[in-house]
């Protein structure tokens, strides 16, 4: 909210400057968002004089003119407005200058062959009226080559306050002098509220309310003032310049009044041209009818919402917006001000639903004092007949306001409780009482009678606030938190420090950290297994950030994709983050999956003299998923290694992670060509994903003792065997055949070899295993070899329905 | 031929032969035609035998004199031999060290700022005595305004450009929330349900101490504001604890979190709905070079939002407001990171352009900690 200085001393006695002030309202919750100089973008503008003004040769519109702006030279001007004649005094800007009416920075230039070094100004062009008709006009006594910010009283300072929600008393500029008098910066003014005797019967009667018991109704108290015979027209200079300083655009003199009202006091009013009533006024709740506001749109208005309405239909969206209908302008003779009292919660629906930002709005949905609402009229009533002349009829007034008259028991000890700060009885008892508190008792524990402005405050913390903040909160002094008195327990529980490890293992095989959206396109989401309705946003920002992503591929990919267009096509990029499975909360996974594209292997990309760039495949993404299962402690050995691709894989190049039937632990693979296209990315894709919250907790061991380390004295023998199979035996069946030979003596099994050809057969492949025998108590004999190798063979061929190759 | 002439013969032979060889098995050769069996050496030395003393006398040591000889020379030129040998393959195997290696995958991949940041974070409120709570982002109206004493209609709500999520199956209410406070009740609320998934933290009973960092969501975009952010939320809940603690708590986490010797906080009494009394926090800094500095200067730069956990809140959670009490604040996770990195723009952080994540990313090995300094 902005208001000048000029503004606030007519509601606070203060002798303090207005760096005082700043620095008060911000230290006591009123935010400074900025203290300008109201004049601050016209600084530049200087007052001239046009000494001569001659048709231009070359364009019937334009005038040359030469121009006196103080500098001791004479400026040759070109200038279209119509009132740009020889003598006249106008406002003037140097090249240079920013235009902000013009949004432009005005140059040297030649305007149709004639030189012009400047720019003669209209108060649209400084932003000060919508008047674009013609340059400024200045008295003939004006001075010139002055800055006319100075000339024209501009050079006031404007502050700008940000409200919090709760302070529905600080939206007026006579509120926020309250708070600083309670502050002692100065004393609070009174404003006269008196009645203003009327001159008959109000030709509009009080209007009915017209609801019944189950709609909701916004309506409180309504008072109306019909003031017959006032003249309108603009407003005087010093209200035009006040509302102007703020940034509102003088209308007329009725209107600029509720203006001033709503701003100064909080207190929003409206005022209809009564001649253009039609019929009864009554309150009631719209029909679906079309409004045309005063901000020149149509909203369409429906049954939760309360209208003042007319026989042809609304005049006005209460606590909200009038109606072009109505609407006063300069002709009106007869005016119906209306100020009202609206229940916030319905005010601030009706808000949201039509979307309409007003004034009137912003204050009522944060409650208005009720207490103002006759006094409000009043006031009104006052300022027109001072401004516009005129004569009051009756007040037409019906409904009863709320006043929650909230009484609050309050222990001083809960302001030490709360802040450990030490306020003395007295000091508490003075702080409440200039802000309008009433407090009753003389003991620990007192009665507070909260002022109707203000609704906020209804429990103890609430008044400690307000003591606190009248104190100051740089005054609470620091105590250290008490520390633990015993070593802290462990910070992170197994689930979130296995995020962190598997971060740091995955940038250790040089893979970057990106974090990627949350939410992507619904196209993306449904490619990889999501998108279904519960996880989609109802108001999505933009249209490819629509649906809770089911996978970290679809974002990964994304970003491989923008870096590629950058001319970098190998990426190795990963995320930890969560996906989403549905709208639950156990439907939140946290995964690790990454990406590799182009060259982008572990041995890092690009040609090398050390050997040449290899494509990132189906191994790198395996690897990845396994070094990270590794970091975890999840014993490798143990989980079983699926040729089950994902959906969003290779089918012939991917597979499944799982641990027992029923935990999938994670995919890795080649992204499919056919996706890899739909994506628009090229060549191969590694991609792996991992459920870390799928894999399980550690069971709790009684002890942190390892088992017993067992060496045997004698040396491992190796043994070397080759099989010809077909080619889709699995190598992991092999392996664990082989494993199964002899548990005892086997130790280890692996494969060294593997080829395809014609030599081996059409559909065969050779697979090579080294089986690595440990003798535990004796030096194996050659009988006991050749016993274990057989039994090797046995099983691999049983199992495979191979043989050995001879 | 006089035995003298043979064996100077053959010491002129042998010498010349010896030098002759070039490699060990030339050497090896002359070896065996002198000194092996039937070598020329070993031959004259055979006939000492049929010698008469007398001559044996004078000959033995003469033909053993050449012996001995001979076998030295063997041994040198065999030293010289294996010498230059070795010299040449080491000559033969050397390369140019110069050639430029591939980096190491742990010089090449990098950690987010903002997992960095939280990972710091972490490291300062461990040491505090905190814990690390968490809960879901999609959450149910309930949790992220009601229990936060965000009153249906009230203009709060308005401010937080909530997501809403498209009705679910079960029809509860739900948005993407819009700040990490719901946490603050999730751990405070007191059910003999288990959290419906691990993740989520258990209630747990006052005495609480917990951080709460996470992903967050507003329906804005601009410069600053990205429809997805990160949040660090704190909450104590004690018998005791108060605003003066609370201005400990942030003072000494913004002074390690930044490595600065000293902050200066201005604290602004404001409003949250779920605070009472509230406060923002704006901290000293100078703006007036190109990057922000923290802990010196003469400006402000209002950095989070803080305050006594509200009554209602404590209240709604299950516990007595006028028995237990504490503070809670809510810190951006990006802004901070921001401001310590000195990284301009939010909106690159979710780009995943890798020359941004290479410049702004931190080594895999770069683990903040208390004990090895959070940055180094």
């Amino acid at each position: 909210m902005k208001f000048t200085l000029d503004w606030l001393k007519e509601h606070l006695e203060t002798t303090a400057s207005a760096e005082e002030i700043g620095k008060a309202l911000t230290m006591i919750g009123l935010e400074v968002e900025g203290i300008e100089s109201q004049g601050k973008a016209l600084e530049a503008f200087v007052t001239a004089h046009v000494v001569s003004a001659e048709q231009h040769p070359n364009a019937d519109k334009l005038r040359v003119c030469k121009v006196d702006a103080g500098t001791g030279e004479l400026i040759d001007v070109v200038c279209g407005a119509p009132n740009a004649r020889t003598g006249l005094k106008s406002v003037f800007a140097f090249p240079g200058t920013y235009i902000p009416g013009k949004d432009m920075t005005i140059g040297k230039g030649n305007i149709r062959g004639q030189v012009s070094n400047g720019m003669l100004c209209s108060n649209a062009e400084l932003e000060l009226s919508e008047d674009h008709d013609g340059i400024i006009e200045l008295p003939e006594d004006a001075p010139i080559g002055m800055k006319y910010v100075d000339y024209a009283g501009m050079d006031g300072v404007v502050f700008d306050i940000s409200i919090t929600p709760n302070r529905g008393d600080a939206t007026g500029v006579y509120g926020v002098a309250r708070d600083l008098a309670a502050f002692g910066l100065g004393t609070l003014k009174s404003t006269d509220f008196s009645p203003v005797a009327s001159k008959g019967k109000s030709p509009i009667a009080p209007l009915p309310h017209q609801f019944s018991a189950d709609e909701p109704k916004a309506i409180r108290k309504f008072a109306g003032r019909y003031l017959k015979g006032i003249k309108n027209g603009p407003s005087p200079d010093w209200l035009q310049q006040r509302l102007r300083a703020v940034g509102l655009r003088p209308i007329n003199t009725v209107v600029d009044i509720t203006n001033l009202v709503s701003l100064g006091w909080g207190r929003p009013l409206h005022a209809y041209d009564a001649d253009k009533v039609e019929g009864q006024m009554v309150l009631r709740n719209a029909r679906g009818e079309a409004f045309d506001a005063l901000d020149n749109k149509v909203y369409t208005l429906d049954e939760t919402m309360t209208v003042i309405a007319d026989d042809k239909g609304p005049l006005c969206l209460g606590g909200i917006m009038g109606g072009i209908r109505s609407g006063v302008t300069d002709e009106t003779t007869n005016v119906f001000m209306e100020c009202a009292s609206w229940d916030p919660d319905l005010i601030a629906q009706s808000g949201r639903k039509t979307g309409i930002v007003s004034d009137a709005r912003y204050r009522l949905e944060r409650s208005v004092d009720p207490a103002l609402t006759e006094p409000g009229m009043e006031l009104a009533t006052r300022l027109v007949l001072e401004l516009c002349g005129g004569e009051p009829m009756e007040p037409a007034t019906s409904g009863e306001d709320v006043f929650p008259d909230t009484v609050v028991e309050f222990p001083l000890s809960e302001v030490k409780r709360l802040t450990g700060l030490d306020v003395s009885a007295d000091r508490i008892a003075d702080i409440l009482s200039r802000l309008g508190f009433a407090m009753d008792g003389t003991g620990p524990m007192r009665s507070v009678k909260v002022p109707s402005w203000r609704p906020d405050v209804t429990q103890k913390a609430d008044l400690v606030e307000e003591v606190m903040r009248m104190v100051g909160v740089d005054n609470v002094p620091v105590e250290p938190l008490p520390r633990l008195t015993h070593v802290a327990p462990r910070m992170l529980t197994t689930i979130q420090n296995r995020r962190r490890i598997a971060r740091r293992a995955l940038a250790a095989r040089g893979l970057d950290e990106a974090v990627t959206w949350s939410f992507i396109s619904h196209e993306d989401a449904t490619r990889f297994g999501g998108g279904s309705e519960d996880r989609q946003l109802a108001n999505a920002i933009a249209s490819d950030m629509t649906d809770m992503r089911p996978s970290l591929l679809p974002g990964l990919i994304a970003g491989a994709r923008r870096n590629a267009n950058r001319g970098f096509a190998d990426v190795a990029l990963f995320e930890v983050g969560q996906i989403f499975l549905s709208d639950q909360p156990e439907g939140q996974h946290t995964y690790a999956s990454g990406v590799r594209t182009g060259t982008a292997t572990l041995n890092g990309a690009g040609r090398h003299w050390s050997g040449k760039a290899e494509a990132v495949g189906v191994w790198d993404a395996k690897a990845d998923l396994a070094a990270v299962l590794d970091a975890l402690g999840v014993d490798i050995e143990k989980v079983q290694v699926l040729p089950e691709p994902a959906s969003w894989s290779h089918p012939g190049r991917g597979g499944r992670i799982a641990l027992g039937p029923k935990v999938t632990l994670g995919w890795f693979g080649e992204l499919h060509p056919a996706l890899s296209a739909e994506l628009d990315i090229e060549g191969p894709v590694a991609a792996f994903e991992i459920d870390l919250d799928a894999i399980p907790e550690p069971r709790k061991k009684p002890t942190r003792t390892k088992p017993a380390l067992d060496l045997s004295p004698f040396q491992p023998v190796s043994r070397d065997f080759a099989f010809v199979m077909d080619r889709g035996v699995s190598a992991a069946s092999i392996l664990k055949a082989a494993r199964g030979a002899d548990k005892a003596l086997i130790k280890d099994v692996g494969i060294f070899d593997v080829f395809e050809g014609s030599h081996v057969g059409e559909g065969k492949k050779s697979v090579a295993i080294e089986v690595i025998l440990q003798p535990k108590d004796k030096t194996l004999t050659d009988e006991e070899i050749d016993k274990v190798s057989a039994a090797v063979v046995a099983a691999v061929t049983k199992t495979t329905g191979g043989e050995l190759r001879k | 031929m006089s035995l003298e002439a043979q064996i100077e013969t053959l010491r002129s032979e042998l010498s010349a032969a010896i030098a002759a060889a070039d490699n060990e098995a030339a050497l090896d050769a002359v070896r065996v035609g002198a000194l092996g069996k039937k070598g020329s050496v070993s031959a004259l030395l055979a006939t000492l035998g049929s010698m008469a003393p007398e001559e044996r006398k004078s000959a033995g040591p003469a033909i053993n004199g050449l012996k001995n000889e001979i076998a030295g020379l063997i041994e040198t030129r065999s030293g010289g031999l294996k010498a230059a040998a070795l010299e040449a393959r080491l000559a033969a195997e050397t390369v140019d060290v110069t050639l430029p290696l591939k980096p190491a995958p742990t010089a090449r991949g990098r950690i987010h700022p903002i997992s960095q940041t939280i990972d710091e974070i972490t490291a300062i409120f461990s040491d505090m005595g905190f814990s690390i709570a968490e809960g879901p982002d999609i959450e149910t109206d309930y949790f992220n305004f009601t229990a936060l004493n965000f009153p249906e209609g009230h203009p709060a709500r308005e401010m937080h450009d909530t997501f809403f999520m498209k009705p679910g199956p079960d029809g509860v209410k739900k948005v993407l929330r819009t700040h990490t406070s719901p946490v603050q009740v999730r751990v405070m609320q007191k059910t003999n349900e288990k959290p419906a998934a691990p993740y989520i933290t258990p209630a747990m009973d006052p005495p609480i101490r917990v951080v709460m960092p996470g992903r967050t969501y507003r329906n804005d975009s601009d410069q600053t504001h990205t429809p997805m952010f990160h949040q660090v939320e704190g909450l104590v809940i004690d018998k005791s604890s108060h605003i003066g603690q609370l201005r400990w708590v942030l003072e000494e986490f913004l002074k390690a979190f930044f490595e600065v010797p000293s902050v200066t906080l201005r604290f602004r009494p404001s409003f949250f709905p779920f605070t009472e009394p509230s406060m923002e926090v704006d901290v000293q800094c100078d703006r007036s070079g190109s990057e922000v500095k923290i802990g010196e200067g003469n400006d402000w730069l209002e950095i989070l939002g803080c305050g006594m956990v509200h009554p209602n809140v404590i209240r709604n959670a299950g516990l007595d407001p006028d028995v237990y009490q504490g503070f809670a604040w809510g810190i951006g996770i990006d802004r901070i990171a921001m401001l310590k990195y000195g990284m301009p723009d939010l909106r690159a952080f979710f780009d995943a352009d890798q020359r941004w994540l290479d410049h702004y990313g931190f080594r895999p090995l770069d683990l903040p900690t208390l004990f090895g300094g959070l940055s180094s």
